[in-house]
């Protein structure tokens, strides 16, 4: 392991690790494509792809920097993105350690049954003792290695004077525990410790399965993060220019913003005009005219030409870090909810305890011995330890979100689909949510040719209009027409000859806000305008949440008329010309009234309403502090997904609920048998495998909820 | 009765084996990446590659 570093000292060359996220890849194909396409980068020593975070690592020479592995990405054709060190190793770790402590339990519960086995089928004498012996030297090690998570989770609640389900957990493992060790040392008949494992496997299952799905879903969203704003590009006095972080900006520096790029930090335009897309800050929908002593936001994303921008505000004095701090506010009400399973052992809990008691009691006072009602109140607490409770939620959450995982929508955790059931009023806000949030050319007017030449001529292009041209025009079966001596001029628009006619995609000649581009093939020219339009099943989505009883509205930061326009177009009321705090304290209001709301948003401006609602859905396309606010997040152009995760988050709560319901049925037939004394380790072993196998089968029927 | 001593330190040896590989697995990252692995058989080896 440490023999690729003393290597690289003598070569002269220091190594470095670096990671990216490249969300593109999809198939075996990208992978070797990347792989093989870094390799041959000079300062490259390996790459390694890693599929399922969409991620891929490279060690490279220091000499490399992490811009020239993006570049070289970008040229063999996938989006890329620079990481910092892995943010989800602390997730990454808990899931790990529940892992091994399942598989510990797994191989303790096999070697104990095994010998059960030979109990239950009336192995008597020494070699039953022989055999209680061997279980006692299996259980107790891995008792203690497998049972650290619900200890540790039960004595911060005791230390706190509350309880959760891992308080009763934790009783009745340890008192299973301590009664089997008794009765193997006094020679007894009966040993629990099949029982005791057991529990612990089948509620670890439960908590692997919980975290492997939060696992999941949150590399998925890593993988759509920080695409923007994190970087700039600036220029000193000599002109030459180098990449700060954001962080790192101070007033004063020259930033030069590349058309498509995220300003980092507000300040003026020095140098320049552009139209700049305020959608994330704003919700306005139109673009801006950006010209020369024009102050500018951060969040804003270039649409045009590069500019030069001297910064005035950076970081925490910037636009957007008030909106930040507003966010963390309304986040802190959330925190107060308590998931259903916690909910459901307040009540169980006691319930159990007092059973147990009273049974040691009532059998005490008919006279029985302090040893045999001892064994009674345990084998009471061993036959209700809540096995199939503690799969009842984690089943039904992981298989419901692995179903809206296939539809394109990501959900955080099992909490979010708790809410996301009970919401009863949606906030959608407009631009880059109902709408999709990027320009889309207008092409109906355009005959084949001109469709074919302006496809050759924008696929040469990175610019984000060209780029909207090429993937419309891709969607439509155009085939790229043969041009030749292809040049870009930055800021003014591809050339190129088809045969022997000049042609040309170009900026249009009137400078104006509103997007259009203008093709130009000999002496004729063509405009191609831009709009953002209405997702295309937005008017079905909205029907659908409307079937489930929730009543949509729209709210907008942009102003009234466009919002007026899309929320007749869909029936639907409206809110126009919203700032954040308005957008808050509409929510806030809904709350007060006693309703749910579920808020769907997409801008930097949507943050502190998606962080405050009952349950919050983002698209993928929304900003980073919007995505890692809201509950879900959906991915590509169909609104469907929302309606879906509603549907399919209230479908798991009946199934949880049936879950619940069968636990208890369960344990109300069992504690008779419990309460009579009639339970052997036998009975415990079988009713407990048998609960959870139902209970699991049940949450399986979720598989097919989202169809 | 006298099979019993090597019948049950065999099954515990094994299931400590199985134990064993499983975390050793686990440390060598062999889970990172379980849809990378399915799409990998794919990939057609270059044969100037060595």
């Amino acid at each position: 392991m440490n023999a690729p570093v003393p290597l690289a000292r003598l070569n002269g060359a220091r190594l470095e690790d670096s990671r990216f996220t490249v969300p593109g890849m999809r198939c075996a194909g990208c992978i070797a494509k990347i792989e093989r396409g870094l390799c041959e980068l000079d300062g490259v020593e390996a790459a390694r792809v890693n599929f399922s975070a969409k991620r891929v690592a490279v060690r490279h020479a220091a000499t490399l920097n992490s811009r020239d592995i993006v570049d070289a990405l970008a040229r063999i054709g996938f989006e890329a993105q620079a990481v910092a060190d892995n943010p989800l190793a602390q997730d990454d770790r808990e899931a790990r350690a529940l892992l091994r402590a399942l598989a510990v339990a797994g191989f303790g519960m096999m070697n104990i049954m095994l010998l059960s086995v030979s109990v239950w089928s009336g192995a008597a004498g020494v070699t039953r003792e022989l055999f209680h012996w061997l279980s006692a030297l299996i259980a107790i090690p891995v008792i203690a290695y497998a049972g650290r998570p619900f200890f540790a989770s039960a004595t911060m609640a005791l230390r706190y004077r509350r309880t959760n389900m891992d308080v009763p957990i934790s009783i009745g493992v340890l008192l299973a525990t301590g009664l089997s060790l008794y009765e193997t040392a006094t020679g007894g008949a009966h040993a629990y410790f099949d029982g005791a494992v057991m529990l612990l496997f089948f509620l670890l299952a439960g908590r692997a399965l919980d975290a492997t799905m939060r696992n999941k879903t949150r590399a998925g969203i890593g993988a759509l993060l920080s695409r923007m704003g994190k970087s700039a590009t600036v220029l000193d006095a000599s002109g030459t220019s180098r990449t700060v972080t954001a962080e790192e900006l101070e007033p004063g520096m020259l930033m030069l913003v590349a058309a498509g790029e995220a300003l980092a930090a507000d300040g003026i335009v020095e140098h320049g005009s552009t139209a700049l897309n305020n959608a994330m800050l704003t919700g306005e929908s139109t673009p801006q005219f950006a010209g020369q002593g024009d102050t500018v936001y951060a969040g804003a994303i270039n649409l045009g030409n590069a500019v030069r921008i001297r910064v005035t505000a950076t970081a925490s004095d910037t636009a957007l870090a008030e909106i930040a701090r507003l966010m963390d506010e309304a986040g802190q009400s959330r925190s107060t909810y308590v998931r259903i399973a916690d909910r459901a052992s307040r009540l169980y809990a006691p319930a159990v305890h007092s059973l147990a008691l009273l049974a040691f009691v009532g059998w005490m006072v008919a006279g029985a011995g302090w040893y045999q009602a001892l064994v009674i109140a345990i084998a009471v607490l061993i036959i209700t330890c809540p096995c199939a409770m503690g799969l009842a939620v984690p089943a039904a959450q992981v298989v419901a979100s692995g179903a809206l995982a296939r539809h394109g929508l990501l959900v955080k955790d099992g909490s979010a689909l708790e809410r996301l059931a009970e919401v009863d009023v949606a906030l959608i806000d407009k631009t880059g949510t109902l709408t999709l949030g990027e320009p889309v050319p207008q092409l109906g007017h355009l005959a084949e040719q001109q469709a074919s030449i302006a496809l050759a001529l924008a696929q040469t292009s990175r610019h984000p209009l060209s780029r909207g041209i090429t993937q419309a025009l891709v969607q439509q079966g155009i085939a790229a027409a043969a041009i030749e001596k292809v040049e870009e001029q930055p800021g003014q628009g591809v050339t190129g000859w088809f045969g022997d006619v000049p042609v040309a995609l170009q900026r249009p000649e009137t400078a104006g806000a509103a997007l259009s581009t203008s093709l130009q093939i000999g002496a004729d020219a063509v405009a191609i305008a831009f709009s953002d339009p209405i997702r295309a099943d937005a008017g079905e989505a909205l029907r659908a949440l409307e079937a489930e009883g929730i009543e949509a509205s729209i709210v907008s930061g942009d102003r009234a008329a466009p919002v007026a326009e899309v929320a007749h177009k869909l029936g639907i009321g409206w809110q126009a010309e919203l700032l954040p705090d308005a957008k808050l304290k509409l929510l806030e209001d809904h709350m007060v009234a006693g309703h749910r709301p579920l808020m769907v948003g997409d801008g930097i401006n949507d943050g502190p309403a998606l962080a405050a609602a009952h349950a919050s859905i983002a698209p993928g396309t929304a900003s980073d502090a919007s995505q890692q606010a809201a509950d879900a997040v959906f991915l590509g152009g169909s609104l469907m997904p929302v309606a879906l995760a509603v549907r399919v988050a209230r479908r798991t709560m009946v199934i949880v609920r049936q879950n619940f319901a069968f636990a208890v049925l369960y344990n109300v037939l069992a504690v008779p048998l419990a309460l009579a004394g009639l339970v052997t380790p036998l009975i415990a072993a079988v009713a407990m495998s048998l609960s959870s196998l139902v209970v699991v089968a049940n949450s399986l029927r979720l598989a097919r909820a989202a169809r | 009765m006298s099979g019993l001593a090597f019948l049950i330190p065999i099954a515990l040896g094994m299931g400590l084996l199985g134990l064993g590989g499983f975390f050793w697995a686990m440390r060598k990252g062999q889970f990172e990446d379980l849809d990378g692995a399915a799409q990998r058989i794919l990939i057609e080896d270059e044969e100037d590659m060595e």
